[in-house]
């Protein structure tokens, strides 16, 4: 216990490091994950061939394998980043797969009539998806991006093992350092993560609530 | 009961020659139980291990040269050897020894819930750690050493140069503590192993330049990758790798440092790290001085 006390200030600040990691990557993410979406709902095939190859490669890609990739492939490319900012990549491009599935799932539930309304009024297609379906398919979509979102959260957690010292790394650390604490540490991080993704919950069902519409 | 005419024969060569002759005839690479099994007085840990013909050993199986698990499924290494010359001792064959695989974090836990008898896994002797379990030994001393690419350039001579540059070691481990500690003034990358961490000081990502460990496994890297990095002549730490054992097992521990001793008499454990870690560092073996089993 005292372990955990002690270190609470190097805990917090590893969790700072997962927050800004996870914060970060998650804009990033959205923003990928809804042009990629638009790609593939879009009518020029060679849109929708690109998106539908970076979903399927990435996605289907155990999480370590992009890390590693990204950290011990892309300096052999010739692209040195720092630790954070690969970690940052990997997560991005990861989770910007389901991001594009979630929304494109959401634009596919918006009813056909929407967008036909929309093309009658003289509407591009970049004018219908943005001003037409995408307000009504994020609506539609916010329980399933929550889950991405919380399971960006832990999965941040493998940047640990690529050089970035956020929770888990400082967790790993710490046992090292105090041996005989490891459950109290283990249980520690454990709860920092848990009151990371509770307040994430939250804060999606708020907005869940504030964007619900009667239909 | 194969294993114990050889064994009986090796005795012979062994007291009356060098272990180098026995080593000749035999052209398995681990030591044989090389000595008639001692009696052990009926109450003691050793006695319940003769009895029961088998024994729980935990060591790494992610280590090279120490304790590596290959596609033949069964751990090789010095500390895998060593692990049998003690069991061999024991009366113990091959057979009867079941590794099981400790990482450094469960090691403790390991030897205190029982779940093995003992451990070989490149374990550094220390105070803290010694309050809650024994160690026999050390069986070697490692020490923490420096890795920089071919040819230094960044001219790091001593350890101290380790301020102000950005080192790599593994995530959760002692030399990574010991580098906090000693040169804070160093940034310090902590990386899933040492190899990656060689690995990403070859691209200079994120500004390493250096790779801190023990200095034997650190001289494997090197000789894996040969050309790219140089071990430096600058070990900053002391490593003593112990054999773990449970709290209270006195004579247990008594009997482990004889068979070290007895090991380093004959030439036995020379050997053992000739064929192991000798494929990539020579060194000539001195026995350490015994921690002491009394705490």
């Amino acid at each position: 216990m005292e372990a955990v006390v002690d270190n609470l200030d190097l805990l917090l600040e590893g969790f700072l490091r997962t927050l800004t990691l996870t914060a970060l990557a998650a804009t990033g993410a959205l923003c990928l994950g809804t042009l990629v979406a638009a790609m593939r709902v879009s009518p020029l095939l060679p849109l929708r061939w690109a998106g539908t190859c970076y979903v399927e490669s990435v996605r289907n890609t155990p999480l370590t394998v992009v890390f590693a990739l990204a950290v011990f492939g892309l300096p052999k490319a010739g692209l040195g980043l720092t630790f954070f900012q690969f970690a940052l990549l990997a997560l991005t491009l990861y989770t910007g797969t389901f991001v594009a599935e979630a929304v494109r799932s959401g634009v596919n539930s918006v009813a056909p009539g929407q967008s036909e309304a929309a093309r009658t009024l003289g509407m591009s297609f970049p004018q219908t998806l943005g001003l037409v379906i995408l307000p009504q398919a994020f609506r539609n979509v916010i329980p399933p991006l929550a889950s991405v979102f919380i399971a960006l959260l832990k999965n941040s957690s493998i940047a640990s093992a690529f050089g970035v010292a956020e929770a888990t790394s400082r967790m790993g650390s710490l046992i090292e350092d105090n041996p005989s604490a490891v459950l109290w540490l283990l249980a520690a991080v454990a709860l920092g993560y848990v009151v990371l993704a509770l307040a994430a919950s939250l804060l999606f069902s708020r907005l869940e609530r504030s964007l619900a519409v009667a239909r | 009961m194969r294993v114990r005419h050889t064994a009986a024969a090796c005795t012979a060569a062994v007291l009356s020659l060098t272990l180098a002759a026995c080593g000749g005839g035999d052209d398995t690479a681990s030591p044989v139980p090389s000595e008639e099994v001692q009696e052990f007085p009926a109450d003691s840990t050793m006695a319940q291990f003769a009895d029961a013909g088998k024994i729980k050993v935990g060591t790494k199986f992610d280590q090279p040269l120490f304790g590596l698990k290959g596609l033949s499924g069964d751990p090789e290494g010095f500390d895998v050897e060593v692990a049998k010359l003690v069991a061999g001792k024991l009366g113990i064959e091959e057979d009867g020894i079941e590794f099981i695989e400790s990482i450094s974090k469960n090691r403790q836990d390991f030897l205190k819930n029982g779940t093995v008898d003992f451990i070989v896994a490149t374990y550094t002797i220390n105070a803290e750690r010694d309050t809650e379990v024994d160690f026999a030994g050390p069986v070697v001393v490692a020490g923490q050493g420096i890795l920089v690419k071919e040819g230094n350039p960044e001219g790091i001579e001593a350890a101290e140069d380790l301020n102000g540059k950005t080192v790599c070691s593994q995530e959760g481990s002692t030399s990574a503590k010991n580098i906090t500690s000693m040169f804070p003034e160093a940034t310090l990358k902590l990386l899933g192993g040492y190899a990656e961490c060689a690995d990403a000081m070859r691209d200079g990502t994120d500004g390493i330049v250096a790779v801190s460990t023990d200095d034997l496994i650190l001289a494997g890297i090197a000789a894996n990758n040969e050309g790219d990095f140089e071990v430096l002549d600058a070990t900053f730490t002391e490593e003593p790798y112990g054999i773990g054992l449970p709290e209270g097992q006195e004579d247990f521990c008594e009997f482990v440092n004889e068979v070290i001793a007895d090991a380093y008499e004959n030439g036995e454990l020379q050997k053992i790290f000739d064929e192991t870690i000798g494929a990539v560092v020579e060194r000539e073996l001195e026995q350490p001085e015994p921690y002491g089993c009394d705490t």
